[in-house]
């Protein structure tokens, strides 16, 4: 597809409160592929401290393969992952979550056959004895959840298990939280509400999040940050308020 | 109805059997989604390791626990240097190196351990229990190995509910992604896994050639008879292995106490009611509407 736009803006513009914060996860010219088919093709990107970052593109864009070689369920070719400086581009899948970087994969990853308090408890097994306080406070978060805490969790919905997927990646406490299309098959409603609860998290206790969308009109307003993605490849790079007034930009990318 | 009672009794000692050895195929199918055909061949392994240290004048209780360690480790080194270069690709390679394994430990033990006939002590008595005048077909063998199988059905069932290694092992099973995402060692809750399997096929090894006699071999048709009670209680699920398990040791007792030599039919009913359960129920008695995975 070619670039509508004239050349010179599809420079990277970072918007102003980015540009001072270091950035805590760094990706660098990332390459990776699916066989002979190149998914990302020099990708780079950075996600600032306490702003939700979000991937933006249509179906194919690559933005699934960038957070699964971001957490390297897929090596890369080429490039770099550095998480608050520390160079991760090779570091083991198992090894992420304690370097401060929870992964929720596409599809949201509910292991259905535990039930809601178990899949919980596998997100702070790495961290050994976790006080029951901090089970109790995802709870408090999504009072939903805390209903069916002992069902297994097949029986939950979508959303349900959205909101659980999102608790468990909390319980490991973070620095960063990765979110594959946490949108997909979720009524408005449900998104809205979990999207304001991660803008909550963000403004309150400093959590930061790479967010990954197909749904670009709800990422845009929640998120600090747009990256927009095209055949493996950034588009640009800008605040989410100045690519959410870029009709051009919407219309070309973003289908909207 | 004597007669009922003692087949019926020495069905559910056999049955017990089964289901330990089912159980040790479900753990293994649950994590790895291999069927584990060598899981015969490595018990009767550990089995003739016990009853070298039983002729070496070592008591039956020493054997037993050496017996089970040995297990333990053949599972981890199994399923470390042989199953893990094939995990991941087409289903076949894996069940095609599993029977490998299968003739290689057979042809193993018969070099190292000879392949005559060998007889395996039990601790306990043979003989029925005395009640009124007439002894019946339970022994302090048969509760023994009740009492055995229970024993350890119960302790797995409390490493997996209440344990962090258990839910561990779980989440690997049943999520291998996820739970690599947050920081689970999936490799190494594999290895234990096909460790802990391996202990309890170890056990059904032992139990078995309890009282009997032991070759290579012996382990043949136990791996048959395990193999389809996973199959009657659906090859995913413990408590499943366990009930398919008695099914199988009753309905065999029944069929080789009341038809007209019907112990020759044993092998042959235990096909039967593997095709019957495949043709009807092929996701198993407790098959729920989802469909068998792989």
């Amino acid at each position: 597809m070619a670039d509508p736009r004239p050349h010179g803006s599809t420079a990277v513009t970072t918007a102003a409160g980015t540009a001072t914060a270091p950035a805590l996860l760094q990706v660098e010219d990332l390459t990776s592929s699916y066989g002979p088919v190149r998914a990302l093709d020099g990708v780079s990107l950075s996600a600032a401290p306490g702003r939700i970052t979000a991937v933006l593109g249509a179906n194919g864009a690559g933005k699934t393969t960038l957070l699964r070689t971001i957490s390297g369920l897929v090596r890369c070719s080429s490039g770099r992952v550095t998480l608050g400086g520390e160079d991760i581009t090779s570091a083991p899948v198992e090894a992420m979550v304690g370097k401060g970087m929870a992964h929720v994969p596409e599809g949201r990853g509910v292991i259905a056959e535990l039930t809601v308090d178990e899949n919980l408890r596998v997100g702070s097994l790495f961290r050994g004895k976790v006080d029951r306080a901090e089970f109790d406070r995802i709870y408090d978060l999504f009072p939903r959840i805390a209903e069916r805490r002992e069902q297994p969790a097949h029986v939950l919905s979508g959303g349900e298990r959205q909101m659980l997927v999102i608790g468990r990646a909390l319980l490991a406490k973070p620095r960063i939280l990765l979110l594959d299309e946490p949108s997909l098959g979720l009524a408005p409603r449900i998104v809205a509400q979990i999207f304001g609860l991660l803008r909550q998290l963000v403004d309150a206790e400093g959590l930061s999040v790479l967010l990954v969308e197909q749904n670009a009109r709800s990422a845009l307003s929640v998120a600090d940050v747009g990256v927009v993605l095209n055949l493996g490849r950034v588009v640009v790079t800008d605040s989410a308020r100045t690519l959410m007034g870029d009709e051009d930009l919407r219309h070309a990318y973003l289908g909207f | 109805m004597r007669y009922f009672i003692n087949v019926t009794l020495s069905g559910l000692t056999e049955g017990m059997i089964y289901a330990a050895f089912a159980l040790a195929l479900v753990l293994i199918w649950r994590s790895t989604r291999i069927v584990n055909f060598a899981q015969g061949s490595m018990a009767a392994a550990t089995t003739f390791i016990a009853l070298a240290l039983i002729q070496a004048g070592q008591s039956y209780w020493v054997a037993l626990i050496v017996a089970l360690i040995s297990g333990f480790v053949l599972g981890a080194v199994v399923e470390r240097v042989v199953i893990r270069p094939v995990e991941g690709g087409p289903e076949l390679n894996a069940v095609i190196v599993a029977l490998g394994l299968f003739v290689a430990i057979q042809a193993a033990i018969a070099i190292i351990f000879g392949s005559s006939f060998q007889s395996f002590p039990t601790p306990f008595g043979l003989e029925g229990f005395q009640v009124g005048d007439s002894r019946i077909a339970l022994t302090p063998t048969s509760l023994y190995v009740i009492g055995a199988v229970l024993v350890v059905m119960a302790l797995l069932v409390a490493l997996f509910r209440f344990t962090r290694v258990g839910l561990a092992m779980r989440a690997s099973a049943f999520g291998q992604e996820v739970a690599r995402l947050l920081g689970v060692k999936v490799g190494r809750m594999l290895t234990l896994g096909w460790a802990l399997a391996a202990v309890v096929g170890s056990l059904a090894g032992l139990l078995i050639a309890g009282g009997e006699f032991v070759y290579p071999a012996y382990m043949d048709s136990l791996i048959v008879f395990g193999f389809v009670a996973a199959i009657l209680g659906g090859l995913d699920s413990p408590v499943g292995a366990i009930v398919g398990g008695l099914i199988l040791g009753l309905a065999l007792s029944y069929v080789s106490g009341y038809i007209e030599r019907g112990s020759a039919l044993v092998n042959v009913a235990a096909l039967v009611i593997l095709m019957v359960v495949l043709l009807v129920r092929p996701g198993g008695i407790f098959a729920s509407s989802t469909a068998r995975r792989a």
